[in-house]
């Protein structure tokens, strides 16, 4: 596919071009996907999650120009959601990361979360795909951290950082959102403000109330922030890197990627499955399987049953 | 029942007003002045007529203002283009196709100096619209003044120098709001001592409205923007006997009339009782609010222009009738394009209808004791109260703007007066109702050339100047900025060794950083 | 499922009114579409590097500064440089119908709504206007 080739060899159309097509899921995404595949695996994907007015796209600029000050290229694939009245979004976290433009090393893609929680988790898993097949050392995916999707798309990435910021009413954010356990770096941003230290003993208390074993032997760091103006960033970025490495030396970043291969294989089987079970049910079939369930005549399970035989014994 | 009516803000109006046992405002004149701030009000002085103006070069300007100055205008207001609002020189990349066109260009003392020639500044009070960089033009004011030998003590006028209000509605910022709040409480320590005719900030509805924030919002917006003003001046350890005299506000004037005249009132007293109640204010003159008004910029169509003109004088009537220190009229062709001389003159015309011949000005708050009057201004203060005390809940108003609060309650009214317009449910004469084919009108055309010969200038200041002694000057700024020295001192230093504005502006820059804000849609 | 149109909204120049870019943006949301609002002052190579990121299909500019005549060509001009003509140029603000003219014919903005013109007329004129160009590998 010529696409891809373009964008690995870096044209930015190109690849933006791709990254609409990936998002898109019909069939020809498919094909650039087989294209892409074989080049991907290289790129250490990070999520940064965290409730709005956490200062997210600021921290994950900062880090950004970081890790572009040690030569890596980053990409930055912001996600937030679609307005399910409309299916429309703004997408805004351009605006905060202005001091990325004009850096051929750093590409930012906004994306709207367009729909059902699996097709959000597999448009953005495959946007990584085109990311870390263009070549691009550090992948960071953005995501409000609001609800189950969000924490869907952080699950997929390498190294999660969760954004906590003081003040924001006596709950630590992430708690309420459940996404505690998904972190591995904590950041509280925001750290000139008062109630800091509140933040971050209640942080330190909460993890330390789990079951006293954090997974992968990973113990995750609480780094103070304030990325307005910079500080402790390379602390955060810092840390992000040695849990990588903590992955790396303990053989679990193989572990995961199986896992998480796994996993998305499973989706893929089980949405593809689905589709083809759907098509080749007749119609009148389907209609009549659904009325009868309407009218309680038939549990959903048994006409699950029942269309799951139709069409093993057509086919 | 009819349909309910209500206010452009959402107020309930009721078919007829009847008395209350409300008791009476004490006249005008006294605490809380709700009925205005002086005891005879226009009978004892009219308002200072202010139109704003500027355009292309100070040459240029300066000419628009002798014109005005002629033309019976009492006051000079000075638009500024916007590469100077941001503290760019003309010839930086970023003020391409931008210099000249909204304002006058001001790179250096020798533009001001132009921009002001022949006209003495010891004699006419100046309003400069000016924020994020007020203290570089007002300390280049201050220069020129003594070129004139105008001693700094004998100078009047205002800067706007409000920068919370651009982070919140009209853009024109530089530095984080930390660093903002800094420049402004040094900007009121030094003209405490130099320039203590001067008004140090003008707290600023207009721009509020303009966004698209209701009558409400724009009070109480203001208002808070004002307390953290006040706030952050005894923090730095001035006395708000000393700086409150001299805080002048802003406020926008649109067609819903009673309305306006209502929040004109309301304003004074709430703003009085703040004062008094809340930072303890004795001196009289710190109770009192004065402010300018500005007829509403997005009220005007570009269709049916003209019909524009019946709005500018509505509203100019309910500032009036609500008592205003000075007015701004906007000429009928600005959804088009700066005004031509002829709608600026009109403009003019149009308060000067209003001053002479329409006897409004005889009695102090004509309105007073009205039912409808009284109780709009009532409801209005309630309402605004209770928006303040969620910004004070909030963190107050730099918090709520850091935040984005603030941003987004104004484009939340913004959006539903759009749709209201949309739906027909609100109506404006010649856009969607009454609507025919329009007959072109003239407009204003800016003179392309005054980037090319700003760059020139620059160029030939750059030559001239005594470089070693500007790069001396500038170090000595950077070295305050660093620390807690007042910055107006090193600043004034270096603009009269020809620094520009851009380079001045620039060395803040680099200490302080950039605003990039957090916005919310 | 047909994919949402993508639009740019970008305030060019030095100017800070952003009211009608911002109700645009929300109007255009509200329209289905997923608006990428990147605010004020905004270079043409912002803008421009912007649009091909996000591998837009319109681009709506507001600007009341007076600076349309230098900085909208700018942006045309950069687009048709860099493979980006085929994204559709919109622009709002205060333009004249002399200018309006000029930008339309010489230099590639599609539509140019003035102040009171309709987000409906706005929204119909982008979905007219857009070129859903195919992707080709």
């Amino acid at each position: 596919m010529e696409l891809v080739a373009k964008a690995r060899a870096g044209n930015r159309r190109a690849l933006a071009r791709l990254i609409t097509l990936v998002e898109a899921g019909d069939a020809q995404a498919q094909t650039a996907l087989a294209a892409l595949y074989p080049y991907t695996g290289h790129a250490h994907i990070v999520g940064v999650t965290g409730a709005p007015g956490t200062g997210k796209s600021t921290l994950v600029t900062q880090l950004a120009l970081h890790w572009r000050s040690l030569g890596r290229t980053v990409a930055v694939l912001a996600v937030d959601p679609t307005s399910p009245f409309s299916g429309g979004a703004i997408l805004g976290d351009r605006i905060r990361m202005q001091s990325l433009g004009g850096d051929s090393g750093c590409y930012i893609r906004s994306m709207a979360s367009r729909g059902s929680l699996g097709g959000l988790s597999r448009a953005t898993g495959d946007a990584v795909k085109v990311l870390d097949a263009a070549g691009f050392d550090i992948v960071i995916v953005e995501t409000v951290g609001a609800g189950q999707a969000e924490v869907e798309i952080a699950r997929e990435a390498h190294s999660v950082v969760v954004v906590e910021v003081p003040g924001m009413g006596d709950d630590i954010q992430a708690i309420k959102a459940g996404i505690l356990e998904i972190a591995d770096v904590f950041v509280v941003n925001k750290a000139d403000r008062e109630g800091v230290e509140r933040t971050v003993r209640q942080l330190q208390m909460m993890l330390h109330l789990g079951s006293g074993e954090h997974r992968d032997g990973w113990e995750p760091p609480i780094v103070q922030t304030v990325s307005n103006t910079g500080k402790n960033i390379a602390e955060a970025a810092a840390a992000v890197e040695r849990h990588f490495e903590h992955l790396k030396n303990n053989n679990l970043l193989e572990l995961r990627e199986r896992e998480r291969i796994e996993r998305e294989w499973k989706m893929i089987m089980r949405e593809s499955l689905l589709r083809q079970l759907l098509q080749r049910l007749e119609p009148q079939q389907y209609e009549q399987l659904l009325n009868q369930m309407a009218e309680r005549q038939l549990d959903p399970y048994a006409a699950a049953k029942q269309a799951i035989e139709t069409v093993l014994e057509l086919s | 029942m009819g349909n309910q009516i209500t206010t452009d803000a959402g107020i309930p109006v009721e078919p007829i007003y009847r008395d209350t046992d409300r008791q009476p405002e004490p006249d005008a004149g006294q605490f809380p002045y709700t009925r205005g701030i002086y005891p005879t009000m226009y009978r004892g002085r009219l308002w200072t007529m202010r139109q704003y103006a500027g355009f292309a070069s100070a040459h240029e300007t300066n000419e628009r203002f002798r014109y005005l100055l002629g033309q019976g205008q009492m006051g000079l207001s000075v638009a500024f283009d916007l590469p100077t609002q941001l503290g760019l020189d003309s010839d930086d990349p970023r003020a391409e196709g931008e210099v000249g066109k909204v304002g006058v260009a001001i790179d250096s003392i020798d533009d001001m100096a132009t921009l002001f020639a022949g006209i003495p500044l010891d004699k006419v009070s100046t309003s400069m619209t000016i924020n994020a960089p007020a203290s570089v033009l007002l300390l280049l004011y201050e220069l020129v003044g003594a070129q004139q030998g105008a001693a700094s003590k004998t100078l009047t006028g205002t800067i706007q120098n409000d920068i919370l209000k651009e982070y919140a509605a009209r853009g024109t910022y530089i530095f984080p709001p930390r660093p903002s709040m800094r420049l402004i409480t040094d900007t009121f320590a030094y003209c405490a001592e130099r320039i203590p005719r001067w008004n140090t900030i003008s707290i600023s509805g207009y721009h509020i409205r303009e966004a698209g924030a209701t009558a409400v919002q724009e009070l109480a917006f203001t208002l808070a923007n004002g307390i953290a003003y006040v706030q952050a001046a005894i923090d730095a350890g001035l006395h708000v006997d000393e700086f409150g005299p001299r805080l002048s506000f802003f406020f926008n004037a649109h067609n819903n009339f009673f309305e306006e005249i209502a929040k004109f009132r309301a304003a004074r007293r709430m703003w009085a009782t703040i004062m008094r109640e809340r930072f303890g204010a004795s001196d009289e003159r710190a109770l009192t609010l004065r402010f300018h008004t500005q007829t509403g910029g997005s009220t005007l169509t570009s269709q049916q222009p003209l019909n524009n003109v019946v709005r500018v004088t509505l509203q100019a009537l309910a500032a009036v009738m609500g008592g205003t220190q000075s007015l701004h009229t906007n000429g009928f062709d600005e959804a088009l394009s700066l005004p031509t001389t002829e709608a600026a003159t009109l403009a003019l015309r149009t308060q000067q209808v209003i001053a002479y011949e329409s006897g409004v000005t005889a009695s102090a708050d004509p309105l007073g004791g009205s039912y409808l009057v009284e109780s709009m201004t009532d409801e209005i203060e309630q309402r605004a109260l209770a928006l303040i005390r969620h910004i004070d809940d909030l963190g107050g108003a730099v918090r709520a703007v850091e935040d984005g609060f603030i941003q987004a309650q104004i484009m939340d009214t913004a959006y539903e007066y759009q749709n209201r317009v949309e739906s027909g449910e609100q109506l404006v004469i010649g856009v969607n109702k009454f609507v025919t084919d329009d007959a072109p009108v003239p407009i204003f055309k800016p003179n392309e050339a005054v980037a090319a010969e700003q760059c020139a200038k620059l160029a030939k200041l750059r030559a001239e100047r005594d470089q070693a002694a500007v790069d001396a000057a500038l170090a000595d700024l950077q070295r305050a900025a660093e620390g807690t020295a007042n910055v107006l001192e090193p600043m004034r230093e270096a603009l009269s060794r020809r620094a520009t504005v851009g380079e001045v502006c620039g060395v803040l820059r680099t200490m302080w950083g950039e605003y990039r804000p957090d916005v919310a849609i | 499922m047909e994919r949402p149109i993508r639009v740019l909204v970008a305030k060019p120049g030095l100017d800070g009114h952003d009211r009608g870019a911002k109700v645009i943006a929300r109007a255009l949301r509200d329209a289905g579409m997923e608006v990428i609002y990147t605010g004020l002052q905004q270079t043409p190579q912002m803008i421009v590097e912007a649009a091909l990121q996000e591998d837009v299909d319109c681009i709506g500019l507001s600007i009341l500064s007076g600076a349309h005549m230098t900085l909208l060509p700018k942006i045309t001009t950069m687009l048709r440089e860099n493979d980006g003509a085929d994204i559709l140029v919109v622009a709002g603000g205060i333009i004249s119908d002399e200018d309006a003219l000029t930008l339309r014919n010489e230099h590639g903005i599609a539509g140019i709504f003035g102040p009171g013109s309709s987000t409906h007329a706005i929204i119909d004129f982008i979905r007219e206007h857009v070129q859903r160009s195919s992707v080709e590998g």
